[in-house]
This record gives structure tokens, sequence and C-alpha cells, in this order.
């Protein structure tokens, strides 16, 4: 961590950027929050863990508009995000210095919290220089262990990799973190009768509360206006209604970003109702690859996305897959 | 046939094509070729006009099925709107299935101006498909039922 903060010193110094945007620590061990540093003195509070799961790019949209170049750290799978706002027009590549920071998963702490480990005062094997196999976690209730492995972000067990597409430099060694199948999910509830898959959704989306959280962290919803703050429709900001208002906001939101998604993973991470999210944005991906071949969102940003480009040769909405 | 008390008769919704499937339904009114009344057809300027939002509001307002008519692939109107709206649409219909719409209640029909029988045929085919399969209770605004 330590090399970066220094890096981040070198390049203010020189002239290069005129501000840094990383993590500051937050009031926990656990919550370090997205931030802007302006001096060699505010970087004392910059942190980078494995709780720094926040994806920076959707700030840079802010950041492009700012007098000089920001400094920004991307993980891997940040960079893809970036990579897709440089392709829509929303980011300035000259606006920005990226330095692309290695990765080693990054933990849920509700997965931590599901353990039964309450009242947590300092997490220790969460540091970029430790080995990340086993936390050490001082509560008030004294001290407890768990994996590393069982507490990572749902994201982080089906990484896209560990190589960025997009940066000025990299810092920082990155580890294989694998270890299940991205669409397995998905698959898993295809094979759901239609009754079955409505009462999953059903159960899954009546926790909503309509926060926005989803909306507003995904780096891929950019729009300046958002259809869900228009007062003429249905599902502004509000408390669902009905069991229709809770389905219909996801759906839309899903589609909205359909061919976009780097599946980067935010809108799960930052849900206060912990509804799996990824499951829609994951099911457009899949029918993507499998209808229009495979596509990563923010991979090549000369390649052509799949809902605003068309073959001839399409299949038809009817035909049954397979 | 006379109508029984009990009988289902499904609402269906079919955003049709200025161009090509709103005159084939013209002709096959002024063919006499007839097809259900359940069906409710929406005039839209072209195919590719048709948001995801018409489909779930249909859903939402009661509809039990919801069909989309544009010109064929080739023939529209604005050279390719139909060919986005087929992309659009095969995601969208595939999403509501994983959702546990059933897929038989979403449809994509090409029908052009000079296929009068054809939009006759396949309205008869949809509201069959329609009945069989019921009323659609979910992805239904509840105060919506009567």
């Amino acid at each position: 961590m330590q090399e970066l903060v220094n890096r981040a010193k070198e390049l203010l110094a020189n002239g290069t950027v005129q501000r840094v945007l990383g993590w500051k620590a937050g009031d926990m061990a656990y919550n370090p929050e997205p931030s802007y540093f302006e001096s060699e003195a505010d970087l004392s509070e910059f942190v980078y863990d494995a709780f720094c799961g926040a994806n920076l790019s959707k700030y840079m949209i802010e950041a492009s508009k700012k007098e000089g170049k920001t400094l920004v750290f991307l993980k891997p799978c940040d960079s893809y995000s970036f990579n897709q706002l440089l392709k829509e027009h929303r980011v300035d590549r000259d606006k920005a210095y990226i330095i692309g920071v290695g990765c080693k998963g990054k933990l849920d702490i509700e997965k931590i919290k599901k353990e039964g480990i309450k009242g947590i005062e300092s997490i220790s094997g969460i540091g970029m220089e430790d080995a990340c196999d086993t936390l050490k976690i001082g509560t008030l209730y004294g001290d407890k262990e768990c994996s590393y492995q069982d507490v990572m972000l749902e994201r982080c067990h089906v990484c896209k990799g560990k190589d960025h597409v997009v940066f000025d430099e990299t810092l920082l060694e990155s580890r294989d973190t694998v270890d299940s199948e991205r669409f397995h999910e998905v698959e898993k509830i295809e094979k759901m009768s239609p009754e079955e898959k409505f009462q999953f959704f059903q159960k899954e989306l009546s926790k909503c509360i309509r926060c926005n959280a989803c909306r507003n962290v995904c780096p891929a919803c950019s729009c300046r206006k958002c259809v869900f703050d228009s007062t003429k429709f249905d599902s502004a900001q509000k408390a669902n209604v009905d069991p229709f208002q809770e389905k219909m906001f996801h759906i839309i939101r899903a589609f909205h970003v359909a061919g976009r998604c780097t599946d980067c993973g935010e809108c799960s991470r930052v849900c206060p109702q912990g509804i799996r999210l990824h499951l829609f944005n994951r099911k457009f991906i899949k029918d993507i690859n499998e209808f229009y071949g495979d596509y990563t969102a923010g991979e090549d940003i000369n390649q052509e996305a799949p809902l605003t480009h068309f073959e001839f040769s399409d299949r038809e909405p009817n035909e049954e897959r397979g | 046939m006379p109508l029984t008390e009990n009988e289902f008769r499904p609402k269906i919704v079919a955003f049709c094509c200025n161009w090509c499937s709103y005159a084939g339904a013209d002709l096959a009114g002024s063919s006499r070729l007839s097809y259900p009344a359940d069906v409710k057809i929406i005039k839209v300027p072209c195919s590719c006009r048709v948001n995801p939002m018409f489909i779930l509001r249909a859903f939402e307002k009661g509809a039990d099925g919801v069909i989309l008519c544009g010109c064929h692939p080739g023939d529209c109107h604005y050279s390719t709107g139909n060919y986005y709206a087929r992309r659009r649409m095969t995601l969208l219909f595939s999403m509501l299935d994983y959702l546990g719409i059933e897929k038989g209640r979403t449809r994509v029909e090409w029908v052009s101006a000079a296929e009068g029988v054809k939009f006759s045929q396949t309205m008869n085919e949809f509201v069959e498909k329609i009945k069989s399969l019921g009323e659609n209770v979910r992805l239904g605004d509840l105060r919506c039922k009567n």
C-alpha cells in the first residue's frame, strides 16, 4: 500500500496530476470509501486493502470535467468499466492517469457477519502484502479467525481475470481467485419451472426498498437524466407498491445496461438488502454470448456493442433455445 | 359459438408497425378474415419503437399475452429498425422467461401489408396458445385485475 501512496505523492509533486482518486479509511476497518486527495497531507488517510471493493471508474465522469489530470487507481475489473465509459465517450482518457493496482480478491463484510463474527474492532490479514488466506479478527467478544476465500465477494469467485485492459502503469501483485463457474447460478434458475422461477424472484425482489443504490453505483448507469427519476413513471423513486413494480424496476435497470454491463458486481455489493442483482445482468450477458457470440463489455473499445449492431442472420425471438 | 359465462377470454395486446403489420391487419379486415376480438391492436411507427417498457406495461395492466408484429427483416420502412427490435425482443423475452413468464406469452411475428391471411392465422394461433396457458397471474398489478 505504501508503494501506492509514494507513487501518488511523486505524481502530485511533479505536477503530472492535480488530484488523486482512491480509497480513504472509514470509521471501521471494513468500510473504506472512495475519496479525492488533493495534497500530500491528505494522502495520510489513503488505504488500499481487501475491503476496497468500490469501483472508482464512475467517479471519473465527474473528474473528467475538472481542471487537470486525475490519478485514479483501478483494479483489473474496474478497468473494464473505465474502458466501457471511454467507449461511450463519458470519460476523457487525457484527463486520467491510471494506475492499475493488483487485486487478491475483495471481501464482503456481510459474509463475515454471517459467520457469526460481530462487534468487529480490528481485522488483520487484509493488506496487499499479506498472504490473504486467513483473517484474524479482533472483536468485542474475543479474537476470531476465518478463511479469506469463504468471505470473498461473489464477483471475485468468478473473476474475469487479473489483467488490466487500460492503464498507464501497474503496481502490486494479483492473485487468481476464481473457484466457481460464472453462469452456474443462472443456469440453475433457467432449469426451474416457471412457477419456481417466479417464486424465486418474488422472494428475492420483495426485499427491494428502492433505495436506488444499485443504479447510483453502477458505472454503466451514467445517463444525465434517468428514467427512474421521472415523476411520470410508475416506478419513480418510492417504495414498491406491488409485486409488479418490484420486478419492473429490476428488469428495466438490467435491460438498460444490457450489452454494456461489465459484470463488475457493484450492484450486488452495495445492495443494503442483499439482493443478488448480478443474476439479472449475468442472464443478459449469458444470452448475448450465446445468441450473438462472446462479448465482454469494456474489453475492446472498437468492438461493436451487441444491441447497437445486428446481423442479417440473427436468431428469431420465438426460437427455442438450444 | 355461444359464449358460456365461465369461458376464459384472454386479453391480448398486439403492437403493429404502421407500414406493414397494421396494413396487414387492415387487409385481414377488408378481406373479411376473422381473428378473435381479444386482440387489441396498438399502432406503432416501427417495431423498433417498442420499448421493453411497453411490453411490461401491457402485462402490468392485465394483458395475458403480448405480440409484436413488424415488417419482414429486410423490408423495414426505416431500413434497419426491425433488426434492432429483433435483438432487443430476443433478450427481453428470454429475460421474461427467466422470471417465470412463460415463453408462449410473448411473440414476435413478421407480417407484411399483403399478408392479411397470415395476420389472421397468427392471431388465431396466438389466442389459442394463450387460452391454453390461462390467465397471466404473474407480473400483473393486482389493482388492474377485476
